[in-house]
């Protein structure tokens, strides 16, 4: 029923949207004023794009009925990751994880390396997992993939229950999704993130109902409910298959640049004039040789291994020839030396260079071919050891501080299917200060820009198009800084300078527009069944300056190569009094708004402003100033006080 | 790699600073050969700032050897960095280039 309703208003919204957009863009811009005419019709299009793929959404919202039982004998490693967490709450968490009745193992992995959280792990019987040897300082970490990377590699389950440091779980959540697990194909089943210390009115709008319902029930409905870090059950052979497929991918990649670039290796180090010596000269047709023919090898489809094992057989063979005759020189000078006087060279004769010395002079810390740096470089991109990495495996995407969602967009995109378990099984403690609340949205917001610009999912093979538009869809909805910036700068110039980005507010105007409007607040109405919603969109507007930082720094970060000023959540509430510099941009927006509403009054008084435009006007700056207030409370928000507040909210 | 050199009261001090290897072992060559045929025949290299030594790099140590013998003189050498140890001991070259802690050393006893 709700599906069927859903639908129709999905079609109606569409309906009068396009019918909307299409008057805007055809008939009523004000060209006199294109320069705020454009973005705001630009900013109103964005904003039905965003709708549409959330109708889209909901248009397959898919209810599950639970999952069958689960087979006995699946074996079940519990991860509990942390970095810096309290070690009351990682204790806590682990012990509740210890309870899961279905047979497991629980391990807590600990990229701070606490001994004290090891003797207690090891005090209660956990499991106990940190960093190996391998990773060393000047390999790349990748946070909390790669704290998981490593922990896959000692460990053996069949599939692997993940949970953050703050997430304490149900006994019976691995029964209760386990099931979904019988079907082949399935390799991730996700719960929601539920937070325990978040009062009724939600001021920080930690929890996120809409995402954790209708909208990865509608995901789950395309098969593209996806990885949201904790909470959430992998099969094991679909995520080492993931990092197979990525280390094939990447050796192949890395080994095909290398063959590019030797050619140009080779000629400038024969054209530099340091190499005069025949011999070296040899050498360089040698290696030339043993790249051109790997290159064939590689393009005949031969196994990576065996060809960059070939060149390397051939090169080693060649320095070594390097090596016998600068040993060769050298012996030949020392008989000349000793037939000249004997006795300074020493009793025993002249020394001899034994072969082992010619081998480890000839290996590749010491080779001489190490001189001609651009060929060495070549060369050591020549293996399949991927020696950049910690380890050649690496199961979760690391191309992303949000290494969650990409995962799941690569499982998806080799055939897997995931689904998305509507039950709160885990309850976690959300950030209770808005410092800690902006860096923790920053840095999902960073991460999914990231994947967007890195592996846009419009673009990848394998998804079904349902699938990339449901992945574009979550992207999409961080671009909306730049749109809420135009909404907010459209009212203050209408209402301080008089202009006005439509052509007349008339009743061609209205009579498009309201009708839009209502229908969109009704499909959220329909769609989240009483779910408050209003909290999340304030702050999808509100947010604008994070957004928009979030957009740019991964921008940088993806094309330049910028580090993104990335930061761990803290766990803990930040102290110190409210910070309103947090959030400068948007009480200079608020005075803004304000002034221009009291400029615009005046105007209208004398005469200056006509009635219509001004009341809409001031009706929008209105609207704003609402949706920012979130902010104020935000500041004021003094963390969670358990005490005024019933414990068990599980009904809402 | 750069290379210097300084004339001292009895003898002449070749610094040889960077990475003694393929490429920069023949220029080492044709210096201390010059500096033979300006005069010194007693030469102490000094590798305090040679990092690394590669079979050329040795190859061009003992030619220079063989260069102020044949003037005759010696040659020796000061201040041996790790890796350049390793080669020498690896090679038996240390029984041939005793290594001396520094340059003013080198000659102090003959």
């Amino acid at each position: 029923m709700t599906r069927f309703w859903t639908r129709v208003v999905v079609v109606l919204t569409v309906l009068t949207g396009l019918n909307y957009i299409a008057w805007r863009w055809a008939a009523s811009l004000n060209w006199d004023a294109w320069w705020i005419a454009l973005p705001l019709v630009v900013a109103e299009t964005y904003s039905l794009i965003d709708v549409m793929l959330f109708g889209m959404t909901v248009w397959k919202l898919k209810i599950r009925a639970g999952a069958p039982q689960p087979p006995h004998d699946a074996t079940v490693d519990v991860f509990i990751t942390t970095y810096n967490e309290d070690l009351d709450m990682v204790l806590t968490t682990a012990l509740a994880a210890q309870k899961i009745r279905h047979p497991h193992s629980t391990w807590i992995l600990d990229d701070g390396a606490r001994p004290e959280l090891q003797a207690l792990a090891e005090q209660h019987g956990l499991g106990y997992v940190t960093r190996s040897g391998d990773w060393t300082k000047e390999l790349p970490r990748h946070a909390k993939a790669g704290n998981l990377n490593n922990a896959l590699m000692v460990t053996h389950g069949e599939f692997l229950l993940i949970l953050d440091a703050d997430q304490i779980p149900e006994p019976d959540i691995l029964e209760k999704t386990l099931g979904y697990f019988n079907n082949r194909r399935v390799a991730l089943v996700q719960t929601p993130q539920y937070f325990s210390n978040v009062p009724a009115s939600d001021p920080l709008g930690s929890q996120a109902p809409l995402f954790y319902g209708p909208i990865q029930q509608g995901k789950d409905g395309w098969n593209a409910a996806f990885f949201c870090g904790s909470n959430a059950i992998l099969r094991r052979e679909a995520l080492m298959q993931l990092g197979l497929v990525g280390y094939v991918k990447e050796t192949g990649k890395s080994i095909r640049r290398a063959l590019a670039a030797s050619r140009a290796a080779i000629r400038q180090a024969r054209k530099s004039a340091d190499v005069e010596s025949p011999l070296v000269a040899e050498v360089l047709d040698e290696v030339e040789a043993a790249t051109r023919e790997a290159q064939e090898e590689v393009d005949a489809g031969r196994p990576l291994s065996e060809v960059t094992y070939r060149v390397r057989r051939r090169v080693d063979a060649a320095v070594q020839t390097l090596v016998e005759a600068d040993v060769a020189a050298l012996q030949a000078d020392l008989e000349e030396i000793a037939a000249m006087e004997l006795a300074h060279v020493g009793e025993s004769g002249v020394p001899v260079v034994a072969d082992g010395a010619v081998q480890r002079m000839s290996a590749r810390d010491w080779s001489p071919l190490g001189a001609l740096e651009s060929v060495q470089a070549v060369l050591d991109a020549l293996t399949v050891e991927r020696s950049n990495e910690a380890q050649p495996v690496m199961p979760l995407a690391t191309i992303s501080v949000t290494e969650d969602m990409a995962t799941a967009m690569r499982m998806h995109a080799m055939g897997w299917e995931s689904v998305y378990h509507h039950e709160i099984l885990a309850y976690g403690l959300a950030p209770e200060d808005l410092k800690t609340m902006l860096t923790q949205r920053l840095r999902w917001a960073q991460g999914t820009i990231q994947v967007l610009l890195r592996e846009n999912p419009l673009v990848q093979k394998g998804l079904k198009l349902g699938q990339r538009l449901m992945y574009f869809a979550t992207m999409w909805t961080y671009l909306s800084g730049f749109a809420a910036v135009i909404y907010f700068a459209a009212p203050i110039i209408y209402l301080l300078l008089g202009i006005l980005p439509v052509s007349s507010l008339s009743w061609d105007f209205f009579i498009r527009f309201i009708p839009f409007m209502v229908v969109n607040q009704l499909l959220f109405a329909v769609a989240g069944r009483g779910i408050p919603t209003w909290r999340g969109q304030q702050y999808s507007l509100a947010l604008f300056p994070t957004w928009i930082k979030a957009c740019t720094t991964a921008a940088r970060n993806v094309w330049f190569g910028r580090p993104l000023g990335f930061a761990v959540t803290p766990k803990a509430r930040q102290s110190g009094g409210p910070s309103w510099s947090l959030i400068r941009p948007q009480i200079v927006v608020s005075v803004l708004l304000a002034v221009a509403a009291v400029v615009g009054i005046m105007r209208l008084a004398t005469g200056l402003a006509e009635p219509l435009g001004t009341l809409v006007n001031v009706f929008w700056v209105a609207f704003d100033l609402v949706v920012l207030s979130i902010l104020v409370r935000a500041v004021l928000y003094k963390g969670y006080e358990p005490a005024a507040e019933p414990a068990n909210r599980e009904e809402s | 790699m750069e290379f210097s050199y300084e004339v001292k009261d009895t003898y002449a001090e070749v610094k040889a600073d960077g990475r003694l290897n393929m490429v920069s072992a023949p220029k080492l060559r044709e210096f201390v050969t010059d500096v033979i045929a300006g005069g010194s025949n007693r030469i102490v290299v000094n590798l305090e700032h040679t990092a690394f030594m590669d079979s050329s790099g040795l190859g061009a140590l003992i030619g220079c050897l063989k260069a102020a013998r044949q003037a005759g003189g010696d040659l020796r050498i000061a201040a041996v960095q790790p890796q350049v140890n390793m080669v020498l001991k690896l090679t038996s070259m240390d029984k041939v280039l005793t290594a001396y802690p520094t340059a003013g050393e080198a000659f102090s006893n003959d």
